[in-house]
């Protein structure tokens, strides 16, 4: 057993000792959505506002009332069918709320195209969702295409995030998804919602399906990196240990609601019994 | 002759009817691509219409082609036979395969795949075009591939409404009892068919994002797709050049789909190449009464006509014996109804001959139907199903002689009566009076002494407004008015059944022979 999964993961990607990124390199400002540092006036990123979603009959999320801040990792926590990954697609509007607003960047999600809200917020899934018959250069450079950057701007900036999330754009960049190991592939994810530059990012449980070795590497990796970026995201997770790692905040969802909304230090000691299930499972 | 022999001695006819197929083929799937994969591209976005969509694909799948071709007939009116019908047949079969491949192609696409296009912001077809139609690239290619298979083998049987192709071979050789000719159209067809598959299959494979590394490959099979794509293009324009000379100024002569008939179309067609400047264009071996349909909507000029046929089966008269009258009528009719013009009868009467054998006449001396009534008692009869259930065959001829036989008789197929006769397993058989296998078995036809059967006198019919374009045709044909008796049709005919020559050459040296004896005169 390796101790330090971190350690073991060097080991698994040599080639990511010789690159150290600047963050310099990621701060250029592509987007149309407004950076932290011009509007650091405004404190929440995402607002949900009395926010229900019913389909046939059946309340999947109600009565959701909580901001994401700008810059924080909020994760959402909660078991399956709690009302997590729900949650996150009514942010990029890949579902529609039937009751309540939810406003990002202080504009209702039905005001924006959803098309270009998309765009302007990087989203990562649990299977990745890579395209298999993209390279992994062409995967990466999705959204800067489809926002039309100049193709050189683009390919520099593939290079730039691949060797961000630890892949040697020269030994990776050419080859397919299936060609890459499962942690390499949601390398691949990550590098690809960072690539227009989004100031806020998605993520559905993206470590949910690697070993566990691979997921810790990667966990404490992207806590470091998310820290650097200073990026608003959102993390879907049903493992408690990777809420502790990631989380500036914890959101906890229980049958469609948040249930508690806290710090890790509150979260450890929350009342809640649900909050206590979770503790529960890691105390040994 | 083999099969290899006689594909080198026709080499030219050979390729024009693997031509003709191919176009057929290439045109029909040609536009079921072009029309599927929206229609299934549709579908997956409007997955309440599917279910009835690919129902009613599934539907048109089953009829029979025969049927297809059939119900096709009256429904494109004028262009009721030929390549156009056909066609249509083939791009309907098909469709399904095409479009059901892009549905299922589309929805296999992995649905985290496409939950990631959408979060990247792509537009629905951004999202088609970059990913849902790559992906499902290969399964599109795998209905294609089915689609121009099933092209290939359902396109053999379009022969059967003049479309040509190489099931005129195979239509041929079924009716000539020629293995030889079967094998000539079939070959070709498999071959194509394997050819096809096996080239769509390989695209496939190579098109399958799963399977292959690295772009090169890929990208390969796209550029032989494109390239593939390109051949058929230039095949389609070539062949199109091919079959489109014949449409120059000329004549289009038809037959129906039997020896005679062929013959006869043949006749009419080097009579008028030999005697004028015409170009003559052969719509050959058109089955059921196309060739009437034909005349009618303008797509053929003339073929040979019987008169009972006409009288009956055409113009619905109730069936008379005598045969001026029946002409007379015919003609009348047909100009008046249709505009069309019968010439001057050809000499013979292709009726139901009343056959025996030949022996047996002798013994018995027996020259007529009445005469040899007397022993019908002791006799059995064998009749083909089309005699046992005209109005004018077997229940008003066995009344109008009063015939009793000693068991009912058997029900066979036509050319096995022949056969089944000469080998002595029925006494009595209702063959055609031009059958070459009359003289060649040795068979005696009873004189239809009481004038039963109505005539079925051969004429050529013609368009009214062709004669009036080329006022020397008519001479030109009824020049051979007179010229053919039953004793020369039998032999006409046995030329081409029995001794498997070519109509082309039998009719050459019959039309010599016809000069020949001019000249003496």
């Amino acid at each position: 057993m390796v101790s330090d999964p971190f350690k073991y993961f060097m080991n698994q990607t040599p080639n990511q000792s010789e690159q150290n990124p600047t963050d310099s390199a990621l701060s250029t400002q592509h987007s149309a959505l407004p950076s932290r540092t011009q509007h650091s006036s405004l404190p929440s990123a995402i607002q949900f506002r009395n926010v229900a979603l019913k389909i046939n009959q059946k309340d999947l999320v109600s009565g959701l009332n909580f901001d994401v801040i700008r810059g924080e990792t909020l994760v959402l926590l909660g078991r399956s069918g709690s009302g997590k990954t729900t949650t996150l697609k009514l942010i990029n509007r890949l579902l529609e709320p039937t009751g309540g607003e939810i406003l990002v960047e202080s504009k209702t999600t039905s005001e924006w195209d959803p098309i270009e809200l998309r765009r302007d917020i990087g989203y990562v899934i649990q299977d990745t969702g890579l395209f298999p018959h993209f390279t992994v250069e062409r995967n990466i450079a999705v959204v800067p295409r489809l926002k039309g950057w100049p193709e050189d701007k683009t390919n520099e900036r593939v290079r730039e995030l691949l060797n961000l999330v630890g892949l040697n754009p020269d030994v990776f960049a050419k080859r397919y998804p299936r060609e890459l190991s499962g942690g390499q592939r949601q390398r691949v994810g990550v590098a690809r919602a960072l690539a227009a530059d989004p100031p806020i990012v998605l993520m559905d449980e993206p470590f949910g399906a690697l070993d566990p070795l691979t997921r810790a590497g990667l966990q404490r990796e992207f806590a470091d990196l998310s820290r650097r970026l200073g990026k608003t995201i959102v993390f879907v997770t049903h493992d408690i240990r990777e809420a502790y790692t990631l989380a500036s905040r914890i959101g906890l969802f229980k049958d469609g609601h948040l249930v508690e909304l806290a710090t890790p230090d509150e979260f450890a000691a929350s009342t809640d019994p649900e909050a206590k299930a979770f503790n529960d499972s890691i105390k040994s | 002759m083999n099969l290899f022999d006689f594909i080198i001695r026709n080499r030219g006819e050979v390729l024009q009817l693997t031509a003709e197929h191919l176009v057929l083929v290439l045109i029909a799937t040609g536009a079921a691509v072009v029309v599927g994969v929206p229609v299934g591209i549709l579908l997956t976005r409007r997955t309440s219409l599917a279910k009835p969509v690919l129902a009613f694909a599934n539907v048109l799948q089953t009829i029979p082609s025969l049927a297809l071709f059939g119900f096709l007939i009256p429904l494109l009116g004028s262009y009721g036979i030929g390549r156009v019908p056909a066609i249509i047949a083939l791009f309907l079969y098909s469709l399904l395969p095409i479009i059901r491949n892009t549905f299922t192609g589309i929805n296999g696409v992995d649905p985290a795949v496409r939950e990631a296009a959408r979060g990247m912001g792509m537009t629905d077809w951004q999202m088609l075009t970059q990913v849902e139609l790559p992906l499902a690239l290969n399964v599109i290619v795998a209905g294609v591939r089915v689609a121009t298979v099933i092209s290939v083998g359902t396109a053999t049987i379009a022969a059967a409404i003049g479309a040509g192709g190489l099931g005129t071979y195979i239509f041929r050789g079924l009716r000539m009892n020629d293995n030889t000719l079967i094998l000539a159209g079939a070959l070709p067809a498999a071959l194509m068919a394997l050819g096809a598959d096996f080239v769509l299959g390989w695209l496939e494979r190579v098109l399958s994002p799963g399977t292959t590394t690295g772009t090169a490959k890929r990208q390969t099979g796209v550029f032989v797709g494109i390239g593939a794509a390109t051949a058929v293009i230039v095949v389609l324009v070539i062949a199109s050049g091919v079959l489109s000379k014949n449409s120059r100024q000329g004549v289009v002569v038809g037959s129906k789909d039997f020896t005679e008939q062929v013959i006869l179309g043949e006749l009419l067609a080097q009579t008028i190449e030999r005697e004028s400047e015409l170009a003559v264009e052969r719509r050959f071996e058109l089955g059921g009464d196309l060739c009437h349909r034909g005349m009618l909507a303008g797509e053929i000029d003339m073929y040979v006509e019987y008169t009972g046929t006409a009288f009956a089966a055409i113009l619905k008269h109730k069936p008379i014996s005598d045969a001026k009258q029946v002409y007379d009528q015919v003609k009348s009719d047909y100009k008046s109804r249709f505009d069309l013009d019968w010439l001057d009868q050809l000499g013979y009467n292709n009726t139901f001959a009343i056959l025996i054998r030949g022996d047996v006449a002798r013994r018995l001396n027996l020259r007529t139907i009445s005469e040899a009534a007397k022993y019908a008692p002791e006799w059995r009869a064998g009749f083909g199903q089309d005699f046992m259930s005209r109005e004018d065959g077997y229940p008003g001829f066995a009344k109008a002689y009063g015939l009793k036989f000693a068991e009912a008789p058997r029900e066979m197929d036509l050319s096995l009566t022949y056969r089944a006769l000469a080998a002595s397993q029925v006494d009595l058989i209702a063959g055609n009076s031009t059958d070459g296998l009359i003289d060649k078995l040795g068979l005696f036809q009873l004189e239809d002494d009481r004038h039963y059967f109505p005539p079925y006198e051969a004429a050529p019919v013609v368009r009214h407004e062709v004669l009036e374009r080329y006022p020397q045709l008519t001479a030109l044909l009824e020049s051979l008015a007179g010229k053919i008796t039953n004793e020369q049709m039998r032999k006409l005919n046995y030329a081409v059944d029995g001794e498997k020559r070519q109509v082309r050459d039998v009719v050459r040296e019959f039309l010599d022979g016809l000069k020949n004896q001019s000249a003496v005169r």
